[in-house]
């Protein structure tokens, strides 16, 4: 307990972060929150106590040393600021936007015991946008230069989501060429086909992408791992090591009957479409959406309140949210559900699908919900929810968008012999280094853990780096900085 | 990385072509029943069409369309030399394909005998005794049927006019066949999904095995949607990565059916504007 007492300055609220009116962004694609002015940091800075033994860093999974890049910014020093940050985030505009903070380092902030929590996240987002016109070897590695590369040496990396990103700029900035392989067209994973404009602007993600070009990364795109080109026929090509972080793969649906009638989609067709396809500018663009006056939506995750705000804003008369349990169980970002609401979702808890009735061309009109009560906690601490027999409702509905989860991505697995799965499908993966039960093959991110964060994606990645740098290039030979200290600790 | 268009040659004029295109790495692993995703433009639509031939020499993929709607007929725009913006393949599960005793049939209506030329190809070339049956309106619609001609003895036509082979419906051949011959192991169908739902239906008596090739509307390709699902047996399946072929008989074809039609309004809008004003890429 390392906290200083209290002084003036923490009695200062929170800054608020200015955002578009509710009213005109619940109908455009712009950016929601517009992030902190340079006096709205340096304010938003000195509300940090600088804690000798900061709860906030342990709250973070990649350990951040959020103090002492506070700190810098409170001294108006933001190369220095970022400079800290890029110790152990290689993404930190995407992080600073995406992150669950309330339950990571704002979670755990002292300050949010008796207020509100120092705006970690949204200072994080503000030195980054700051920082990110500056020369590509400075945005990856934070440094002024990179090492010579190694021709002698190849990675290749399936999946361009932020595990295979974070991987790949850690491996190239130590010299190490690498290719990056992804299905799609784009580059980016969930960034840039999941996570609406709205949240995270392509834009953002496209320079951090940009930056690692420039570096010397290899970007293939249209190549499907297990298809085009399979694990062992990288590691025959002379690739030296392979890292894959394909990602989360078939959504889950609610298995009710109904469920595909015209107008049920899963949230990955919904937002992929819009996306990745622009549907958001049919017919300019050629992927179609669907039309519809409401959307019921099902989930209560980043998922869910992604695809709620994106029928908004595609013009739906009403957008409503099942969720079988009540608001306080949604596993969604608060800032998320807090925009979502001042837009106008309407929020139904305690209710799940039953059925869905559709027209006589197969076409969705209605749905069957069925009233749930919460009922005793389980293991994991939630409280699992009950049906109350007999209680149902009928919704008039022309669209359905399904929330609730995703499996595994079988391409790889299937065409990879000798790689271990769990049962469901997920990679088996040494929790310090990655490596799967193929020597010099290593997963992370969503493939391994099953559907989970940002963050998270790119600590496995950075860790599958490390081992894979170590192997390669002897350990130490890499020439760490010396923040993988840090890293380790985060791993123990 | 945009691949080249080597060849191309109008099989039936603004309806049909067939694009011969440089893609090594896909000709590489391309076995019958795979389909690749294109994307023709910028903001263009990812769509699948099959795989109809793969020359592994060459470094060539060869794929047939039918102009349906804004992409395909895009597509249609495009000549030998230029560029398709995004390919990618080879997708799906390839066809099952082992030496069998009895003959195996391989139905195929309109562009669909394109996509099964090279399943019939594959079944040929593991030894079995292949018999195709195509199919189409009228002569001028037949498709494929010299390269069909090239490997199998035993092409049979039925189009609806009688303007070649047999005036009436595959089906009508196929029962004809399955009377005759009590040997035949397998019957594959590719085509528009009422002819393979007819095919089913045409089988189901006689109980063989029926391999039908799903065209459900796909966006990834890759198994991250469920755009594609379909039901099988009563169970939802992903075209894409667990198909696109699954047997005929248990496959609910009116679901697929009505799904395709889930962006008609979408698709005739787009398609309308391209004939209007030409592609948005050119302003
Ligand atoms: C709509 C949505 C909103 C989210 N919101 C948040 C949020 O606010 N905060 C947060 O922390 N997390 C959020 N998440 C979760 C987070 O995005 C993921 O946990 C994270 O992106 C996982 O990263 P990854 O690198 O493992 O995989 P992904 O980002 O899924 O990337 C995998 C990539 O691999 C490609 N790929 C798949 N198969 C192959 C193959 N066979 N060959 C080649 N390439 C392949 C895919 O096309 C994809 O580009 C959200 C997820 C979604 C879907
Ligand atoms: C595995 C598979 C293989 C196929 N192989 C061939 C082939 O070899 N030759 C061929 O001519 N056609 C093939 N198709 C069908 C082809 O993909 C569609 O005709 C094409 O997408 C039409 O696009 P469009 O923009 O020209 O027409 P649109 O006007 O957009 O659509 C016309 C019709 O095509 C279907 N369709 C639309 N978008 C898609 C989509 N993204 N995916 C699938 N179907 C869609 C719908 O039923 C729609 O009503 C295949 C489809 C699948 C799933
Ligand atoms: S952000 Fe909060 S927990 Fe972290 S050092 Fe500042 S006051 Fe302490
Ligand atoms: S097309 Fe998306 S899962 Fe099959």
């Amino acid at each position: 307990m390392a906290a200083t007492a209290p002084s003036k300055k923490t009695k200062a609220p929170r800054t608020a972060m200015p955002e578009q009116d509710p009213k005109v962004r619940a109908r455009n694609f712009e950016e929601v929150a517009l992030g902190y002015t340079a006096d709205m940091a340096v304010a938003e800075a000195g509300r940090c106590l600088q804690c000798k033994k900061p709860a906030c860093r342990k709250g973070c999974p990649v350990e951040i040393d959020i103090p002492g890049f506070i700190k810098q910014i409170a001294a108006g020093d933001l190369d220095e600021a970022y400079a800290v940050l890029r110790q152990t985030n290689s993404l930190p505009a995407v992080c600073g936007r995406v992150c669950p903070q309330e339950t990571q380092c704002e979670g755990s902030c002292i300050v949010g015991k008796k207020g509100e929590p120092v705006a970690i996240g949204r200072l994080e987002r503000f030195v980054a946008d700051t920082h990110l016109a500056k020369t590509a070897c400075e945005t990856v590695t934070g440094g002024p230069a990179c090492s010579m590369p190694r021709d002698d040496l190849k990675v290749a990396c399936i999946g361009s989501g932020p595990a295979s990103l974070t991987c790949a700029g850690y491996l190239a900035a130590r010299g190490i060429p690498v290719t990056v392989f992804e299905a799609l067209h784009e580059v980016g994973g969930v960034l840039v086909y999941g996570i609406p404009e709205f949240r995270l602007p392509k834009a953002v993600v496209r320079q951090e992408v940009e930056a690692m070009k420039a570096l010397g990364v290899e970007f293939k795109t249209n190549w499907v791992g297990g298809k085009t080109i399979t694990v062992p026929e990288l590691l025959e090509s002379g690739y030296s090591a392979v890292f894959i972080g394909v990602g989360a793969g078939l959504p889950r649906f609610l298995g009710v009957p109904g469920e595909n009638l015209i107008g049920v989609f899963s949230a990955n067709e919904y937002l992929t479409r819009v996306n990745l396809g622009r549907a958001y500018k049919f017919p300019a663009a050629d992927t179609p959406t669907f039309p519809a006056k409401h959307v019921v939506v099902f989930g209560g995750g980043n998922v869910a309140m992604d695809a709620a705000r994106t029928a908004m804003r595609l013009g739906a008369d009403k957008v409503s949210l099942a969720y079988r349990r009540t608001e306080h169980e949604m596993p969604c970002r608060r800032e998320e559900l807090h925009h979502a609401k001042e837009e106008g979702l309407d929020i139904l808890c305690l209710n799940a699908p039953v059925e869905f009735i559709g027209d006589e061309t197969g076409r969705l009109k209605q749905i069957v919900l069925q009233r749930m009560v919460l009922g005793e906690p389980d293991e994991s601490g939630r409280c699992s929810p009950v049906a109350c027999q007999g209680d149902t409702c009928t919704l008039e509905a022309d669209m359905a968008i399904v929330a609730v989860g995703t499996g595994a991505n079988p391409l790889i697995s299937q065409t990879t012999p000798g790689l271990d799965t769990y049962r469901r499908g997920y990679i088996v993966a040494d929790p310090a280094t990655g490596e799967t039960s193929i020597p010099n093959v290593f997963a992370g991110g969503d493939i391994v853990t099953g559907a989970a964060t940002v963050i998270s994606a790119m600590g496995a990645g950075r860790r599958a780096a490390k081992a894979i740098a170590d192997r390669l290039l002897g350990p130490g030979a890499a020439g760490q900085p010396p923040d993988d200290m840090a890293d380790d600790s985060a791993d123990a | 990385m945009p691949s080249r268009i080597l060849r191309k040659r109008k099989l039936i004029p603004g309806m049909t072509s067939e694009l011969v295109i440089e893609a090594p790495h896909i000709a590489a692993k391309a076995l019958p029943g795979n389909f690749v995703i294109l994307r023709v433009w910028e903001d263009g639509e990812r769509i699948p069409l099959t795989i109809a031939d793969a020359d592994k020499e060459a470094g060539t993929i060869t794929l047939v369309y039918l102009v349906m709607g804004k992409t395909t007929a895009h597509l249609e725009t495009l000549d030998a030399g230029d560029d398709i913006l995004d390919l990618c393949g080879p997708l799906g599960r390839a066809t099952e394909i082992h030496k069998v005793d009895g003959p195996v049939i391989c139905v195929g209506g309109g562009t669909g005998i394109a996509a099964m030329h090279h399943i019939a190809k594959g079944h040929h070339m593991a030894g079995n005794r292949v018999v195709t049956i195509i199919g189409a309106r009228c002569e001028d619609l037949l498709l494929f049927r010299d390269e069909l001609c090239s490997f199998c003895p035993e092409v049979l036509i039925a189009t609806n006019d009688g303007s070649c082979g047999r005036q009436g419906l595959v089906t009508d051949l196929l029962v004809e066949m399955l009377e005759n011959d009590k040997t035949v192991a397998e019957v594959v169908a590719v085509g528009p999904v009422p002819m393979m739902r007819a095919v089913a239906e045409a089988t189901r008596p006689f109980g063989v095995k029926t391999t039908v090739s799903l065209n459900s509307i796909m966006v990834d390709g890759i198994g991250m949607c469920g755009a594609c699902r379909v039901s099988v047996g009563g169970e939802t399946r992903f075209a894409c990565v667990d198909g696109p072929e699954f047997d005929g008989h248990a496959v609910d074809f009116g679901e697929l059916g009505a799904r395709l039609t889930a962006f008609k309004d979408q698709e005739r809008l787009s398609y309308e504007e391209f004939k209007s004003h030409g592609c948005n890429c050119s302003k």
